[in-house]
């Protein structure tokens, strides 16, 4: 090399391979540029893909925050023309959608989880696995009209109930495979640990395997909760929408995400407003999950 | 290691509970069928009334009852491909910037800004879309383009709507980058360091090593990540239905207004009020629902295949 930036590290023998290396080409110098070139546009693709969170972070400040006041939360929405008015129904509504899928979905995909997890190589289970994850890939709005033609025409009317099912839909293959994957994260000591003490299976499962997978399996379960949250489509012929409070889970309720949709695509400014403040809340709740998944619960047994 | 055996004798309460958990694990493709029955027979009217000609007919017209779907079929195909032409090289370059070239506490923050574009409500995206994205497309990239190249190629003609199959593409591949560079991450995270010290030794430079040895080992996985990306950005709805323009034709112009399966389901869903409506409606989803199987499973396919042979 013809001029060395770094310090031979090796003495004299080192200095002799050295000066014997033949001096950079022109060629060798194009392909030395190639690679610094092209290594840098990586870095622009970085660059490129942060900046768009960015510019949604900043916009939502900007445009919802002013909007943000005790009356936000605690008021249902105004006809246009009245200034005020608020989105508590929709928050409300948000929280019943999110505890009915849950009570209905974290059982069967932690079950289901499980299953995957202690049958692992069995055909069903592989053949499982495959159509949960295909089924992670449904679109949410299949997901809205499927219920609409299940629940909501049974029951002849739109309801919470039918809301929390069309979401508890999009939850449980999420679920499953979270849970599937902090479970087989557990040492198989501790498994087998259980099973010399003469524990049965089930109760090794349940006593000692479930717990000890438990922080990992609660971040997947927060994270999909927030996931779920945000969801307009599968919403938007269930649990329909409602600008009053409703509490009865057999009638229609709001949505947040539902909301925020019906505001953004009004004319009126003042809805637009409501819209930035709404969705300002909601990525202030998804941040804070994902934040709380980060850094405050984490599996024991990650990355071993 | 199997603690448990679904088959052989064990006490009573061990064969409750493995029995149990497999009627939960079964539950899942229990469910999974039922929802393509139930949609299956719900577009099953209309299905038998077109026949092929729904997905040839570009008349789309519920008030004389014309039900042609082509138009929804080319918006999704035409958002979605555009929305994978912006979105590989920029994901495929971040996981490479990731995996290859970044300190980790350069690498920890991006990686974590990216799970949370992962993770933004698509609604959200949508009303930034709106009254960010639209308008600064149309004054910044449509008007110009159309007042130069337009003029003689097509794609880039006529007049800058703002919303348009074009914003529909840029907003899906912001919203799907996060998904195909995190898969593209793991693959490339799977490729043997030995491949890549062999690279390095023959007196690869660091791109050598990257484009010629580590992206073709990681190349089906990649592959992988992209039709998984494609099949988020084919049933993505709100934030595409508030940007496309809505309009059922077949645009010549990445400029002028279209839309998508999914677009159409959310907004005349809850209005169509003929039977055949509705019917065309679920057959629309149906359709969706039976291209993202396929679209699905062939990605998994292939992703499930490179992490086979990495050995993992």
């Amino acid at each position: 090399m013809s001029a060395p930036t770094l310090q031979p590290a090796g003495g004299p023998g080192m200095d002799a391979v050295r000066s014997a290396a033949p001096a950079l080409g022109w060629r060798d110098r194009r392909r030395r540029t190639t690679s610094f070139v092209m290594l840098a546009l990586t870095g622009v693709a970085a660059v490129l893909t942060v900046i768009p969170l960015l510019l949604i972070l900043f916009h939502l400040l900007r445009a919802g925050l002013s909007s943000i006041s005790a009356n936000f939360f605690t008021h249902v929405p105004v006809p246009v023309g009245e200034a005020g008015g608020g989105i508590g129904n929709s928050l409300l509504g948000t929280v019943m959608l999110v505890v009915l899928a849950g009570t209905m979905g974290l059982p069967i995909a932690i079950g289901a989880g499980m299953y995957l997890a202690e049958a692992q190589g069995s055909r069903v289970a592989n053949t499982v696995r495959f159509v949960t994850d295909v089924m992670n890939g449904i679109p949410s709005i299949v997901i809205g009209i499927f219920v609409w033609a299940w629940v909501v025409v049974t029951m002849g009317h739109f309801s919470a109930f039918a809301g929390g099912v069309a979401l508890a839909i999009m939850l449980i293959p999420m679920v499953t495979r979270t849970t599937e994957e902090m479970v087989r994260l557990v040492p198989r000591e501790l498994k087998e640990g259980g099973l010399a003490l003469g524990f049965t299976r089930w109760r090794t499962a349940l006593g000692i395997v479930l717990p000890a997978a438990r922080s990992g399996i609660l971040t997947g379960v927060l994270i999909a909760l927030a996931r779920i949250a945000g969801e307009t489509a599968p919403l938007l012929f269930t649990a329909f929408g409602n600008p009053f409070w409703e509490w009865r889970l057999g009638q229609p309720v709001d949505a947040l995400p539902v909301r925020i949709f019906y505001y953004a695509i009004s004319p009126y400014e003042e809805w637009h407003r409501l819209a930035w403040a709404g969705s300002l809340l909601l990525i202030a709740l998804v941040l804070a999950v994902s934040l709380a998944a980060r850094f405050l619960i984490r599996s024991p047994y990650r990355g071993r | 290691m199997q603690t448990l055996s679904f088959r052989s004798r064990g006490n009573l309460s061990d064969r409750t509970y493995a029995g149990a958990l497999a009627a939960f694990g079964l539950f899942i493709p229990v469910l999974f069928a039922f929802i393509l029955v139930r949609v299956g027979a719900a577009a099953w009217p209309a299905v038998r009334h077109f026949g092929g000609g729904f997905v040839t007919s570009t008349d789309w017209d519920p008030v004389n009852g014309h039900f042609g779907a082509l138009p929804f079929i080319f918006g999704t195909l035409a958002s979605s491909l555009l929305a994978l032409a912006i979105a590989v090289p920029l994901a495929v370059g971040l996981a490479i910037f990731l995996t290859e070239l970044a300190p980790r506490w350069l690498a920890a923050p991006i990686g974590f800004g990216t799970e949370l574009l992962a993770a933004i409500p698509s609604v959200v995206y949508g009303l930034w879309g709106i009254f960010v994205l639209v308008p600064w497309l149309r004054d910044h990239v449509q008007q110009p383009l159309a007042d130069g190249v337009g003029t003689r190629i097509g794609l880039f003609s006529g007049p800058a709507y703002g919303v348009s199959i074009m914003a529909g593409g840029v907003i899906l591949a912001i919203m799907i980058v996060p998904f195909i560079s995190a898969v593209s991450r793991e693959v490339l995270a799977a490729v043997p360091v030995a491949q890549r010290e062999a690279a390095l030794a023959l007196g690869a430079t660091r791109w050598e090593m990257t484009w010629q040895v580590v992206l073709p080992y990681a190349l089906p996985g990649i592959i992988g990540a992209t039709i998984l990306g494609l099949g988020r950005a084919l049933g993505e709805t709100m934030a595409i239905t508030m940007v496309i323009g809505n309009r059922p034709d077949i645009p010549t112009s990445l400029f002028a207004p279209g839309y998508t399966m999914a677009s159409v389901l959310a907004n005349e869903f809850s209005e169509a009020s003929a039977d055949l409506h509705l019917a065309a409606l679920m057959e629309i989803g149906l359709l969706l629902f039976g291209i993202t199987i396929l679209v699905n499973s062939f990605a998994r396919f292939l992703v499930w295949r490179v992490a086979r042979r990495a050995g993992r």
